[in-house]
């Protein structure tokens, strides 16, 4: 194992820009806590439930958990992947309808599924500069209630019939129909620009890095194993408000053996033959669900007499070129840790909690596998070697999507939570603060990842 | 759960059926809301001596329309029979047959209230016989007032007087609308302690109050009560409920706190919470508790264990909790919530019965270790009260329940709520270690 901090840029990467003479001084932004509500099977209780509906429900669970009644908050951030052209303003309706200040700002992002920590990151960035002293970061997903669009044949015609002034202009319109433009269209998980779901994206990148089946099939028992003794220990009680009669993850399944999940099929990368070892059991499964984060200055927090967990250390964003198969589609994080370790002069050794988001298992340990590779850390990471391995015993310690499931934007805030709260029961390691690593993978080969640290 | 039969008979043609059939005449009870005054027409005050004369002005500052002698005919809003000086049993004629022909002037809703010594500790036993004669008569007499009015004691030990703060606290919750559903009670004032608020509208100023079992039913009406009353909440639920509990909170501006009470830790995590969100503790109510009826025949161990682990064990250890921290020191407050079965027993209910007897046993023996820091602990045991879980009862078992009492109606668990909140506000200082019953002078029990 070789680690080397002082250039973990890539090749195609300038190194990190030297801070300017005159930094600004900034502040730390504390994560003071957070809600979500538990994350369902899609079709399962939460089928009836909108965007709306669940983001406004873990916004009010966190509202009450904080004593945020009528607070102005300095800003609201939250977003969603698959959403409704009507949810233009999806957050700041959320906020309008909850028990925050009406004067509370909002606004929507999305980056794919990194939205949830993309919102945490840009908003502890607007608190760092002191621009707000408290916020809310949230994400939210319905793959149960998703948007259905017409297809664009038929939208090309009722745009033009709507343009049109006579009868017969109308009549000409309408006689372009086919019968195919009136199938709908709904949304996939499809890469618009490989047609491959991001499963058979993984299905490729997890053959390439030679993942077998029984390390996946281990991950995602640890996964369930983990999150149902986190439950047990009560650890959700000030994280999670039941949403619909739902009390826990809804796919957690408590009772699962690596016998059972050996007993699956695959489901990816079934033209691999006997390499395709992707199976319901090691993927995540399309899940509803949603989840906010309290972000603010320390001043804030005390004012306000609320914990600080954890300081929002640092983020970075990165992407790669899977369109010509240069990197994997989820493979974006295995730069972006390299790179935001470095900036900040640490090393994989520093770092007590893993929460690596288990979009498959393949993922998460075809990331370990490229950090351990001597190969892809000289020429890909511009490293002397391997970037370095990393305690397992560190990895998502109290479960993560395999067994909590995944709603896109929701997957976010659900890690930097809990990560937070696990950081502040730790306390100070070694004469230092606990720290932990965020990574979560998004779809166009992107990832986002971030520190931190225990207060 | 509104009560229809209730709404029939109080107006226009129901109420000359029920009149005629000789069926039950509930009325609509006068119930307390911010601004409405303490009584509606005028105060008789009854008795003499030195006693009655200083309450009568007490009263008259209050802005009250005080007699102190009957004027026929007048409709009143309230009597007030002051019996602090009975020596022997031949004392009550002359007084109590006085106010007894004011009874039949009671406006509707009106409330008569007693002010006695009690008889424990009586120096000998015609005083002891006289004073006790006072229980029986104030029962009877509340069972024959009709048309919503109640009758209810104020019971003084010898640390008490007619004007000590305690009386007047118990004497003004009484009189006011507050205690709908209270009826045939004695509050015993046992020490001079308490203060009545500066603002009536808001007795609870400044204080910060825990409610358990507050995400529904009678725990959400508390917690309402609370903060209508001017207290910061902070509402308990287990972590299932939280839901339901979130609701509440951010309608009383409060906070939520998803805790298992029965956790060995329960009793640090709420002071905890308490003091790190809201600087401070004044007020805890135990209400949560739960029901797992069978025949005690057929009891299992199950059963028995989580009935008594969360109604009493977990306030027990609570309470050990608040007693021993620094932060619960400040004329502090517990109110539990018991209930009649726990005092006359429930068929079926032997597990629920025991821990709510075992609450009551709880409150008069804590009362003494907070004495020491000018607080008390009280229990409010509620009859026949109409929440999802009774609405859930067979109809006709319904309807009987709900008769059997002398108002014939059941009550809400806003009246159980106005009980808590009054016992925890500084008036009721001066009361500790007692049983209020909230129940309508249910048949059942004492």
């Amino acid at each position: 194992m070789s680690v080397n901090g002082e250039s973990a840029s890539g090749p195609q990467e300038s190194a990190p820009a030297a801070a300017p003479a005159a930094a600004p001084q900034l502040r730390n932004a504390v994560v003071v806590g957070g809600n979500r509500i538990p994350f369902a099977r899609t079709g399962g209780a939460y089928t009836r439930s909108s965007n709306q509906d669940m983001l406004g429900a873990a916004l009010e669970g966190l509202i009450a958990r904080f004593g945020l009644q009528d607070e102005r908050i300095g800003e609201v951030a939250a977003g969603a992947v698959l959403k409704h052209s009507r949810d233009f303003n999806l957050t700041r309706e959320v906020v309008l309808g909850s028990a925050l200040a009406a004067e509370t700002p909002a606004y929507d992002l999305q980056q794919a599924c990194a939205t949830g920590l993309e919102a945490v990151l840009g908003l502890a960035n607007k608190i760092k500069l002191g621009q707000i002293d408290s916020a809310i970061a949230g994400g939210v997903d319905s793959a149960s209630d998703a948007p259905i669009a017409v297809s664009e044949g038929l939208r090309g015609v009722l745009l033009d019939l709507n343009r049109a002034r006579t009868i017969p202009q109308r009549l000409r319109i309408l006689s372009r129909l086919r019968p195919r433009d009136l199938a709908p269209d709904a949304p996939n998980t499809g890469e618009p620009r490989t047609g491959l779901s991001m499963g058979e994206h993984q299905a490729l990148t997890t053959a390439q890095w030679k993942i077998t089946r029984e390390a996946q099939d281990e991950l995602a028992f640890n996964s369930h194993r983990n999150l149902a003794a986190a439950y047990d220990a009560g650890f959700f009680d000030d994280l999670i408000t039941p949403y619909r009669g739902l009390g826990k993850d809804a796919n957690l399944r408590a009772d699962t053996s690596i016998e059972k999940l050996a007993t699956l099929k695959p489901v990816f990368g079934r033209n691999l033959g006997a390499q395709a070892t992707m199976t319901a059991g090691n993927s995540t499964p399309l899940t509803d669900g949603a989840s906010t984060v309290l972000l603010a200055s320390e001043e804030w927090a005390d004012a306000h007499g609320l914990p600080k967990l954890a300081t929002v250390l640092d983020g970075e964003a990165a992407a790669v070129d899977f369109v010509h198969g240069k990197d994997g589609l989820l493979m974006a994080p295995a730069f972006a840790v390299p790179r935001l370790l470095a900036r900040n002069g640490l090393t994989l050794a520093d770092i007590d909690f893993f929460e690596i988001h288990e979009a498959f298992a393949g993922t998460v340990l075809s990331t370990l596998a490229a950090w351990e590779d001597e190969e892809f850390g000289r020429n890909r990471l511009g490293l002397a070697g391997a970037f370095g391995s990393i305690d397992r015993s560190r990895l998502n310690v109290n479960g993560s999507s395999l067994a909590a499931g995944h709603p896109f934007a929701a997957t976010g805030g659900r890690i930097v939570a809990s990560l937070a709260k696990m950081l502040h029961a730790k306390g100070p390691v070694g004469g230092r603060p606990a720290r932990g690593l965020i990574s979560v993978c998004a779809a166009g080969g992107q990832g986002v990842v971030a520190v931190l640290e225990a207060r | 759960m509104t009560d229809k039969y209730t709404e029939f008979v109080s107006r226009g043609a129901g109420r000359d059926i029920a009149r005629k059939l000789g069926l039950p005449q509930p009325v609509v009870l006068r119930r307390y809301a911010p601004g409405r005054p303490l009584v509606e027409g005028p105060v008789l005050v009854q008795g003499s001596g030195t006693g009655a004369d200083e309450l009568a002005s007490i009263l008259l500052s209050w802005r009250l329309d005080v007699r102190r002698h009957a004027v026929p005919r007048e409709k009143l809003g309230a009597i007030i029979l002051v019996l602090d000086g009975l020596a022997r049993p031949e004392d009550l004629e002359k007084p109590v047959l006085g106010a007894a022909a004011s009874l039949r002037d009671l406006a509707p809703n009106a409330r008569v209230v007693i002010i006695s010594r009690s008889a424990a500790g009586a120096p000998d036993p015609a005083v002891a016989a006289a004073r006790q004669g006072v229980d029986g008569l104030l029962r009877s007499l509340a069972k024959e007032l009709r048309a919503g009015a109640t009758g209810n004691g104020i019971l003084l030990t010898a640390a008490a007087g007619t004007t000590s703060p305690g009386t007047l606290g118990a004497l003004q919750f009484f009189l006011s609308g507050r205690s709908a559903f209270v009826d045939g009670q004695f509050l015993t004032v046992t020490s001079g302690l308490g203060q009545l608020p500066d603002d009536a509208g808001t007795p609870l100023a400044g204080k910060v109050a825990v409610v358990t079992g507050a995400a529904r039913g009678i725990g959400a009406a508390i917690a309402r009560t609370l903060y209508r009353d001017g207290a910061r909440l902070v509402v308990v639920d287990v972590p299932a409920a939280g839901g339901d509990l979130a609701k509440v909170a951010n309608e009383v501006h409060g906070t939520a706190l998803q805790l298992d009470i029965s956790r060995e830790d329960a009793g640090q995590r709420i002071i905890g919470h308490a003091v790190e969100r809201h600087g401070r503790l004044d007020i805890v109510v135990h209400n949560a508790g739960i029901t797992r009826d069978k025949l005690l025949v057929n009891m299992g161990q199950d059963r028995w264990n989580a009935v008594i682990a969360v109604n009493l064990a977990a306030q027990l250890r609570i309470n050990a909790a608040l007693l021993a921290s620094v932060h619960f020191r400040s004329s502090p407050r517990i109110v539990s919530v018991a209930s009649t079965s726990g005092i006359a027993g429930n068929r079926g209910q032997a597990n629920y019965a025991a821990s709510k007897a075992g609450v009551i046993g709880m409150v008069r023996a804590t009362a003494p270790l907070l004495a020491a820091h000018g607080g008390s602990i009280n229990a409010v045991a509620p009859g026949f009260i109409e929440t999802a879980m009774t609405a859930r009862m067979p109809f006709a078992t319904r309807e009987v329940a709900r008769r059997l009492n002398s108002l014939q109606q059941g009550g809400e668990p806003g009246d159980v709520a106005e009980a808590i909140a009054f016992l925890a506000s500084d008036a009721a200082g001066g009361i500790s270690g007692e049983v209020l019953r909230v129940c309508g002078q249910n048949l059942v029990g004492a």
